[in-house]
């Protein structure tokens, strides 16, 4: 008794944080297990085991319509916030210039912006300006909310950089350019990776300033939101489900080949 | 900090660079900021001042600034919910992720990683399927409200969706992960000499940990907190599918504002409104817990 007294508030700490985990994991579970229910329209209630949502994850009306729009608009986002959100984060990384900390500031302010007020205030601009909301102005709201994000993670990387790298290559007679291509670059490259990562899935799964500037454009989230009044069909739940072993596969593949090449050098 | 920050331009190879490079590279992300979401703050500041037009939907600058009156007087209520759901759901996820931040990065050894992905792993659900999850899971029909039921711990008429403790509870929940990395990032910081040099002068565990763990972490503090309280505040659609009419937060009015009602300026006012006041909360907060370390 007293033993598994110390064994207890040894192992606190351990035990909370695997309650914390179960807590984590709870709706995931649901998600997944309800992903195999043999259910119609609705899935509220355990009605059996079947694949048939899972070989036919198109087969309830318009998901995958809107799981298409989520892609269209979280890669076209990504895109180009990575590309605008990078150079910033190099022109912070690298160079001292009038201006920065109200950069640092713009770079900010977005995200201590609840979101409700950036689409608000997207939506009320297009209004003023007569511009029909639709897909290319959810694309400008995404990046707009991406690059703060993008700079962040990037800016991390640069500046934990070694100069001595670069300064090894310029001592070996490599001009600025090749320097920054066969060095910094790939240095950089992992940073720049885990932000596209990151910018994608606040994308994919933004609702609230996706429904104040996209219009009729229907998306995943959209989807699920309209479609919880009446209960979420379980296909919704493979895609779900499908999206989460997805993203969890790249986060280790990326975890492992970065472990190796930290053992190989 | 100051003088570190100043010093640490030089110690870090910050390039001194005269030329309009770094310029270069920071027009077009800062263009798109501007545009898109500069102007469009003031055009929101515009809206919420303009009166109704001659047809629906249309709107004349009135400058109209009993509009913010109005609204607020509308909606005082899901204003004042907004922030105390806010502060609830983010200290109900301070009191959750502190101690897992500490295991992970105190107590995990080789599984570090491992649970630094598991932490992130379930937002990978997407948020609203995660939120509908929690709903049929402690819903009428679902298992909690059987159970609980089964036993009596709860009368027959209870249940557990369409309260404040569901919103609540949704809310801490979904924004978990913005609260546990902060924290496990300043936690991991944190040199494991000072905490033994601390053992050393005859601190016991618990002092150990309120004298030193505790300040130290105190930027991850800060920074969860906000990054959880922010989201929180503006969030609708937790209170839309975890609550009831009577659980709705100024989210919810704003985009029925926005939506069915087409009150524009009203809507533009409330959003103006919650902006200013989170941005004045929390400059207060960072103030008083003493990081300028953030921006």
């Amino acid at each position: 008794m007293k033993q598994m007294k110390k064994w207890f508030s040894k192992n606190l700490i351990r035990i909370y944080a695997f309650l914390a985990f179960t807590y984590l994991f709870i709706p995931v579970l649901y998600t997944f297990v309800f992903s195999f229910n043999d259910s119609r329209k609705t899935n509220l209630i355990w009605k059996g085991f079947t694949l048939d949502k899972w070989k036919n994850p198109c087969g309830a009306p318009d998901v995958c319509n809107a799981l298409g729009n989520s892609f269209i608009i979280g890669l076209t986002a990504t895109t180009i916030s990575t590309v605008l959100g990078t150079l910033i984060a190099f022109a912070l990384g690298r160079y001292k210039f009038k201006g920065r900390s109200t950069t640092n500031l713009l770079i900010f302010l977005p995200m201590a912006t609840p979101e409700i007020v950036l689409g608000a205030s997207l939506l009320t601009m297009f209004v003023n300006l007569g511009v029909n909301t639709s897909m290319v102005t959810a694309i400008i709201a995404h990046v707009m909310f991406c690059i703060s994000f993008v700079v962040v993670t990037v800016k991390a990387r640069v500046a934990s950089l070694d100069p001595r790298l670069e300064q090894a290559a310029m001592d070996l007679y490599a001009n600025e350019w090749q320097t920054f291509r066969r060095v910094t670059l790939p240095l950089v490259a992992p940073g720049i990776a885990a932000a596209a990562l990151l910018a994608f899935s606040l994308s994919f799964d933004d609702f609230i300033i996706t429904n104040f500037t996209a219009g009729t454009v229907n998306t995943f989230p959209r989807f699920v939101y309209v479609s919880a009044g009446r209960g979420i069909p379980a296909q919704a739940n493979v895609i779900g489900s499908a999206m989460f072993f997805l993203a969890l596969f790249i986060v280790i593949a990326a975890q492992i080949t970065s472990s190796r090449r930290k053992a190989k050098i | 900090m100051v003088a570190f920050k100043a010093t640490s331009a030089k110690v870090f190879g910050l390039k001194d660079n005269k030329s309009f490079l770094p310029y270069l590279l920071l027009i077009p992300g800062l263009l798109w900021l501007a545009l898109f979401f500069i102007v469009p703050i003031f055009s929101l500041g515009q809206m919420s001042t303009k009166v109704p037009g001659a047809q629906t939907g249309q709107f004349v600058q009135g400058y109209r600034f009993t509009n913010y009156v109005d609204a607020f007087n509308a909606s005082t209520e899901q204003f004042l919910r907004s922030f105390l759901y806010g502060i609830l759901a983010t200290i109900i996820a301070l009191a959750i992720a502190y101690p897992l931040a500490y295991a992970i990065a105190f107590k995990s050894g080789r599984f570090k990683n491992i649970l630094l992905v598991l932490v992130v792993a379930p937002f990978f659900v997407s948020f609203l399927l995660r939120t509908v999850a929690w709903k049929q899971i402690l819903g009428e029909e679902g298992p909690v409200v059987s159970v609980l039921r089964a036993l009596h711990l709860i009368s027959d008429t209870t249940s557990i969706t369409s309260s404040a403790f569901a919103v609540v509870t949704g809310l801490a929940y979904n924004f978990l992960p913005f609260m546990t990395l902060p924290l496990y990032a300043s936690l991991e910081r944190i040199d494991p000499r000072t905490l033994e040099a601390a053992g050393d002068l005859y601190a016991n565990g618990f002092t150990t940990f309120r004298k030193v763990t505790v300040p130290l972490s105190m930027p991850g503090v800060v920074a969860g907190t906000l990054l959880t309280f922010i989201p929180a505040a503006g969030d609708y659609i937790n209170a839309a599918i975890l609550g009831s009419p009577s659980n709705k937060m100024l989210g919810n009015v704003i985009e029925a504002r926005f939506f069915k009602i087409v009150d524009y300026p009203a809507a533009a006012a409330l959003s103006f409104t919650l902006m200013a006041a989170i941005l004045v909360l929390v400059t207060i907060y960072i103030r008083k817990a003493g990081t300028e370390e953030l921006l």
